[in-house]
């Protein structure tokens, strides 16, 4: 009987976007692009702790956090996708690693499980930060997937956070682990915050990134010291990741993602 | 009943809805799609009926077979154009999860979903009810269980494991 009362405006799919005659203009495409791979190329380093993660619940915590990721991915790559006639799977399986626009945070290798935690930190307070931001975009389409990945990513800072606190406030060989994890990490945040042409081509539409900062700041530090840890103090990387200049464990993260693709174009299962 | 002939189906939208309604949850089969609130609309417009589902979670790979399932169940019941939408907003609530939905759950050994699910630095879900034997003594074992939408935990009374559906 409730049929009819929840209207929906906006029909958002991963699937069918493409069917559908939303198409979005090409200056939110490639700002959507860019968000999608970091999503993309964060799900895929996530996934590679299943088997290996040091309990089995985390192998499926990680595993679980990895799957919002990737639908994040698929939402935002099927959209910008829509603007050039291009599906999610040639977007994630068909460009090379100079076309990818990822952040290099993402890329960087898991590491000891300390270290994926303290990217896990800081990616999780900036995909907060940065959804809460979207969620009142002038774009419908990228304002609704924002909007839902917001939940997800909601859950995602409580996974690191206690985690954060169980190991910087755990043994002395568990805290010390997690501060190399955070310097190890750290170098990587400014490349986040820094001004991104495609943002301020998107205008409205997109966040500018240099404005989520303070959030960051506002958070994070005190988070690590409450976990008893100090927040790094190490020199910022070179960044260059929204113009396809990336971290060294791109390519071979990448031929492992689309090698199947790339050998059986089409396959099926 | 008209609407199961082929050439004779009612293209009534509560008819489709209902029949839509039949679908379950592939991860959780007590629940329909009705229950769960993932069923959200039914247009038709002529001989094309469709159907809008969200997504519980963005990466949620049940969407694919639900998809599949109403396809499949209205086919059945004569409706030979179909299309299956999915829509992302709003975004899919644990609030739009219908009492009997919610009942279902618990006598299916899964604890339903708390209308709040806390706040704070680190987010804690009180007083989740031990879907076997009632106790609210209950012990998270992971945040993330065997799907998306649940959560483990283990009764500190009976000892049981048992999933908790997180409200979302």
């Amino acid at each position: 009987m409730n049929h009819s009362n929840h209207v929906v405006s906006t029909a958002i799919t991963p699937e069918s976007i493409a069917d559908s005659s939303l198409v979005a203009p090409d200056a939110v495409a490639e700002y959507a692009l860019g968000l999608g791979d970091d999503a993309l190329v964060l799900a895929h380093r996530l996934s590679e702790w299943i088997t290996n993660a040091p309990e089995l619940e985390e192998d499926v915590a990680l595993g679980n956090i990895g799957l919002d990721l990737l639908g994040h991915a698929r939402s935002l790559l099927t959209y910008a996708g829509s603007a050039w006639d291009q599906t999610e799977d040639d977007l994630a399986y068909f460009r090379d690693e100079q076309q990818f626009r990822s952040h290099q945070l993402f890329e960087q290798p898991n590491g000891d499980f300390a270290a994926t935690i303290a990217r896990q930190l800081i990616a999780s307070v900036y995909f907060v930060e940065l959804y809460r931001a979207l969620s009142a975009s002038t774009d419908a389409t990228l304002a609704a997937i924002a909007a839902k990945a917001l939940k997800e990513v909601d859950y995602h800072l409580d996974h690191s956070v206690q985690w954060l606190q169980r190991l910087g406030l755990g043994t002395d060989y568990s805290h010390e682990r997690m501060q190399a994890g955070l310097d190890a990490m750290w170098p990587y945040v400014d490349e986040l915050f820094r001004e991104d042409p495609c943002a301020a081509a998107a205008g409205d539409a997109a966040v500018d990134p240099r404005t989520l900062r303070a959030a960051f700041d506002a958070t994070v530090p005190g988070l690590i010291v409450e976990a008893g840890l100090e927040v790094p103090s190490v020199p910022a990387a070179r960044g260059g990741g929204r113009s396809g200049v990336h971290a060294e464990a791109l390519g071979p993260m990448l031929a492992e993602l689309q090698v199947l693709a790339r050998a059986h174009p089409g396959a099926r299962w | 009943m008209n609407h199961t002939g082929v050439g004779t189906v009612l293209m009534d939208e509560k008819v489709i809805w209902d029949i839509a309604a039949t679908v379950v949850d592939p991860e959780v089969p007590v629940l329909t799609i009705e229950d769960l609130g993932v069923l959200r609309r039914v247009t038709v417009d002529g001989d094309i009926v469709t159907v809008d589902i969200t997504p519980t979670y963005s990466g949620c790979p049940a969407v694919d077979a639900m998809r599949d399932d109403i396809v499949s169940a209205l086919s059945t019941a004569g409706y030979a154009d179909v299309r299956v939408r999915q829509v992302l907003a709003p975004a899919w609530t644990t609030e739009w999860m219908s009492s009997e939905g919610r009942a279902k759950l618990e006598a299916f050994g899964i604890a339903p979903p708390l209308q709040d699910r806390g706040g704070g630095v680190v987010n804690v879900g009180l007083g989740i009810r031990c879907p076997h034997c009632g106790s609210l003594h209950t012990r998270q074992l992971s945040r993330f269980g065997s799907t998306s939408c649940k959560a483990l935990y283990v009764c500190q009374r009976c000892q049981e494991p048992f999933d908790y559906f997180k409200a979302h």
